[in-house]
């Protein structure tokens, strides 16, 4: 609770910082008011408290999540020191943005009323459109703000419809309430109940990019900042699969086998379409968005396994999703600054030039890949293991091991590229001294998790 | 302890190799590769022979909550292994000694963070543990084939990498599929210890197709027809050193997984597609054979002869008789000994001559005697002439297939007619006849070079003489393996 308030406190102080004379405060300012925020916010841990008359609960689940985000904010933060040099006199805004998203973000993880979760991720969905056009001389960054907005407003739509139609089926916006009264008086779901639950599925499921609602994903990725679409792609995500679990846990639990049958056609989907989407990509950062099509589907198998596993698989994927993401994002804005492409070529040689973002790179696409001694490898353990708990699920695994072994394809084109191919005319990348500490610290973290992952799975 | 030291201590090594600077990192890992050597033999003088149960167990909470735990322990067959992986990579280490790979810290921390992973594999108690250490294994020996092999190993390795990982997948999604089937252990609510898994009662149906999900990595590993297609490529392309380390040791897990972690956990799936596996392993002996004959790269024809070895193991191993199981056991060693020598004197005629065509060659045993008697009594080995090494394990195998079936027994007998072909040929073709310009000048073995190949000698007769120095340690081992399989 106090998290949020916290932020919304701290973006409006940030905001006021732009009057400042010089920029180079801002960076430090952010990332001390997220500090506070990961420290206060751990102090809720296994003290749950409701708030504003059960609008939201700060749980475990919450804390957990919260700080998965505000960690990743975080460590995405650093790669945005460039900026300080060659932009922009609104760079104050796009801090404060950012800690406003955040906030949507923990909103979406604690809410115990379908109207905080609405407005969680409008809050997070609002900060994201602008953000996606805050490159502004270049017209792929416009478009992919354009194209967020529009789709993104169409989905909340959905979600908005979706939403309604359940209040009007049970009369409450409480997830308890509504768990309560999922079933009529006449012992069947009701109609309006099933195309509110149907509509709430496909507004989520846009949000964190499932198929068959994923086109957007690719164009807004690419077109976005590529520090903006780190963030996209590990706290919005994550914020979305966690609301969405939770909402299908605490709210639609008892329609189980009504929604199951959707859900399990979109994680299938979004297996197939994001891994061999983006082994056909050229440029990484469209393989990158791919990816994280990918993992929503991974995440989603957790979901839809539904059993006392899932929580604890969700939140260690996730966790390791988002370290590695951050890491390939940040090496991928690192090398294209100064490279100026975003094929897989402009990876050539790095692993002579820059050892170290080369060594990095190779630890985040081996945790994306799921290969041992990376935390990506428990967290695809950890889900594989939720799923095949239900013994009739097992053609779901040996679908997703199928395209697991695609996802190692794509990922190592990467590495193959930064120690199978000369140089060339590339120089040594210059890497600041914060950056190749976030990375250092993201490489040792998703290698710790690889050994040991028992430090977080036993948590939630 | 003593596994958990044999276990990290390469791991350890590999980082202190990093920090060397220059060629000085081949010495300081040689050293390493000594020690842990030294460190299994000393474990091999406290091992107890008679024990059937593993010795030098350790066995910590992993992830307590899900009942994984690190736990390591060594049996006669794990010793073996042990043994044959420690005993060969100080010698693949030292035979590099000529070659000045590029960012050599690099190289060697590689070649000893896959020893870990190769130990691990061979002392791993736990499903998931074995499995861990499985990729482990693979991930260096990746790296180095793809960083410093011949001109095509970018497309080359990554279809062995590919093709590896695919297979190891589904060994995941059986063991994530067994783990649950067994039963709660204290807090946990199940267990993936390997005798939870000997343990598990399951119908013939399920075990039916866990068993191809288990063989599947196994079979690719090995590998056995028809899934073979990556290897001789792999081989060819790779650094001479980490050919070493895939034929000599990398293709011993998949047959080490067979014994351990396919017929025990799953015999009655296995009894039914016994048949079926021998067939696919007999057509592999056949087939790698009369390719081998074709061959005219060294590389390649010993590349392929190793497929027709190990379709022979597989082979003794799936008749589920005792001499099979043991001459898998004893001829996992020979062949390791033997490639590895082999492979060492290609890389020792490639690197004088500058090539590997057995057409450009010949008439080398003029001026190397030293070189021509090695050769001849590594391949008289592969051959498995008696008195060597490959005898003992062949003719155990044999008998074990006989047993099962005479038929399959004389066609799978062929490949001793074969193997004589190929490799007779092979040595004629290189070292007798007349020079050729290629050949004109040829120095005969230096001083690292001979000890590298004494050594190996020393144990193709070692083992060709008395093979109960290796058969017993394993003999416990084996029978109780065989009396888990039978007892399900």
């Amino acid at each position: 609770m106090i998290s949020i308030i916290l932020l919304a406190g701290f973006g409006i102080i940030n905001l006021f910082a732009g009057f400042l004379k010089s920029n180079r405060m801002l960076l430090p300012l952010a990332i001390l008011f997220l500090t506070i925020v990961f420290g206060v916010n751990l102090f809720s841990w296994n003290d749950p408290q409701s708030y504003f008359n059960n609008m939201l609960t700060i749980d475990n689940y919450a804390v957990g999540f919260t700080g998965v985000m505000v960690l990743s904010t975080l460590l995405i933060l650093p790669f945005s020191q460039r900026y300080v040099a060659d932009q922009d006199e609104n760079l104050a805004e796009y801090y404060s943005l950012l800690l406003f998203a955040v906030m949507g973000a923990i909103m979406m993880v604690s809410f115990e009323n379908m109207i905080m979760l609405f407005l969680g991720i409008e809050i997070l969905s609002i900060s994201m459109y602008i953000l996606a056009g805050t490159d502004k001389q270049r017209p792929r960054s416009n478009e992919a703000a354009l194209k967020y907005f529009l789709m993104g407003s169409f989905f909340t739509g959905f979600l908005l419809f979706g939403i309604v139609l359940i209040y009007g089926a049970t009369g409450s916006f409480d997830i308890t309430t509504i768990a309560g009264t999922t079933i009529g008086p006449d012992g069947i779901e009701n109609t309006m109940f099933v195309m509110g639950l149907l509509l709430i599925v496909i507004g989520i499921s846009f949000k964190i990019s499932a198929a068959p609602f994923h086109f957007w994903t690719p164009d807004v990725y690419e077109g976005t900042p590529t520090l903006f679409t780190a963030f996209m792609s590990t706290v919005v995500k994550v914020a979305g699969v966690a609301a969405f679990y939770k909402l299908m846990d605490a709210a639609f639990a008892s329609s189980y086998s009504t929604w199951f049958p959707t859900l399990i056609a979109i994680t299938v989907l979004t297996l197939v379409v994001g891994n061999i989407g983006a082994a056909v990509q050229g440029s990484v950062k469209r393989m990158l968005a791919y990816s994280s099509i990918s993992h929503a589907g991974y995440l989603l198998m957790a979901l839809i396994a539904f059993n006392e596993r899932s929580e604890s698989a969700i939140f260690f994927y996730s966790l390791a999703y988002s370290v590695a993401t951050i890491a390939a994002f940040g090496v991928l804005k690192l090398v294209t600054v100064q490279r100026n492409d975003e094929s897989f070529a402009t990876f050539n040689g790095l692993g002579q030039t820059n050892p170290l973002l080369a060594f990095v790179m190779t630890v985040s696409m081996c945790s994306l890949a799921g290969i041992p001694l990376t935390a990506g490898f428990f967290g695809k353990f950890f889900v594989f293991t939720s799923v095949v708990e239900d013994n009739s699920l097992i053609w779901l695994v040996v679908v997703a091991v199928l395209l697991a072994a695609v996802g190692i394809y794509y990922y190592f084109k990467v590495v193959i590229a930064m120690y199978m191919h000369p140089a060339g005319n590339y120089e040594r990348v210059r890497v600041t001294s914060l950056a190749s500490f976030v990375l250092i610290f993201v490489a040792v973290l998703t290698i710790l998790l690889g050994i040991a992952p028992a430090l977080v799975s036993d948590l939630i | 302890m003593m596994t958990a030291l044999l276990l990290f201590w390469p791991a350890l090594a590999a980082l202190l190799v990093l920090l060397v600077k220059g060629q000085g990192a081949k010495r300081v890992a040689f050293i390493a590769a000594l020690v842990e050597f030294a460190i299994a033999l000393f474990a091999a003088t406290t091992f107890v022979v008679a024990k059937t149960a593993p010795q030098f167990e350790l066995s910590v909470p992993w992830v307590e909550r899900a009942g994984i735990s690190f736990s390591i322990g060594m049996d006669g067959i794990s010793l073996l292994m042990v043994l044959l992986t420690t005993f060969l990579v100080p010698l693949i280490v030292l035979s590099s000694f000529k070659h000045d790979y590029k960012k050599p810290n690099a190289f060697y921390a590689l070649i000893l963070f896959m020893q870990t992973g190769l130990i691990g594999v061979f002392v791993a108690q736990d499903a998931f543990l074995f499995y861990f250490f499985w990729e482990v294994a693979l991930i260096p020996v990746y790296f180095i084939s793809a960083i410093w092999g011949g001109a095509r190993r970018v497309a080359v390795t990554f279809k062995f990498f590919v093709y590896t990982i695919f297979g190891s997948f589904f060994m995941l999604a059986a063991f994530i599929y067994l783990y649950f089937q067994t039963p709660a252990t204290g807090i946990a609510p199940h267990s993936s210890d390997i005798n939870a898994f000997y343990q598990l009662a399951l119908d013939t149906n399920t075990q039916s197709w866990i068993f191809w999900f288990l063989f599947l990595a196994f079979a690719i590993k090995m590998p056995v027809f028809p899934f073979h297609t990556w290897q001789p490529d792999t081989y060819t392309e790779a650094p001479a050193q980490a050919t070493m380390l895939l034929s000599g040791i990398m293709l011993k897990m998949g047959i080490y997984g067979v014994l351990r972690w396919l017929l025990p956990v799953v015999p009655s799936g296995a009894s039914q597609w016994l048949d079926v596996v021998l067939v696919l392993s007999i057509i592999g002996i056949i087939y790698a054979s009369v390719i081998a004959i074709r061959q005219r790269d060294l590389k390649r024809l010993i590349a392929y002869s190793s497929i027709a070895h190990v379709g022979l193991i597989s082979a003794g191993i799936f008749s589920l008789t005792e001499q099979g199981l043991q001459g898998g056991v004893i001829q996992m060693l020979s062949h390791g000994i033997n490639v590895v020598g082999l492979f060492f004197i290609i890389d020792i005629i490639f690197s004088r001559t500058k090539t590997r065509e057995i057409l450009s060659l010949g008439g080398i045993t003029q001026t190397t005697p030293a070189l021509s008697i090695c050769f001849m009594i590594l391949m008289l080995g592969s051959v498995a002439l008696p008195l060597t090494n490959g005898f003992v394990g062949e003719f155990l195998l044999l008998s074990g297939v006989f047993q099962y079936n005479y038929v399959f027994g004389a066609v799978a007998g062929i490949t001793i007619i074969l193997g004589a072909v190929y490799m007779l040929r092979m040595f004629q073709g290189v070292m007798f006849g007349t020079r050729s310009p290629e050949t004109e000048v040829f120095a005969d073995l230096t001083f690292n070079e001979k000890a590298v190949l004494i050594p190996l000698v020393i144990m193709v007769f070692w083992i060709g003489l008395f093979p109960s120095t290796f058969l017993d340690i394993s003999e416990p081992a084996v029978f109780n393996l065989l009396n888990i399989i039978q007892k399900r």
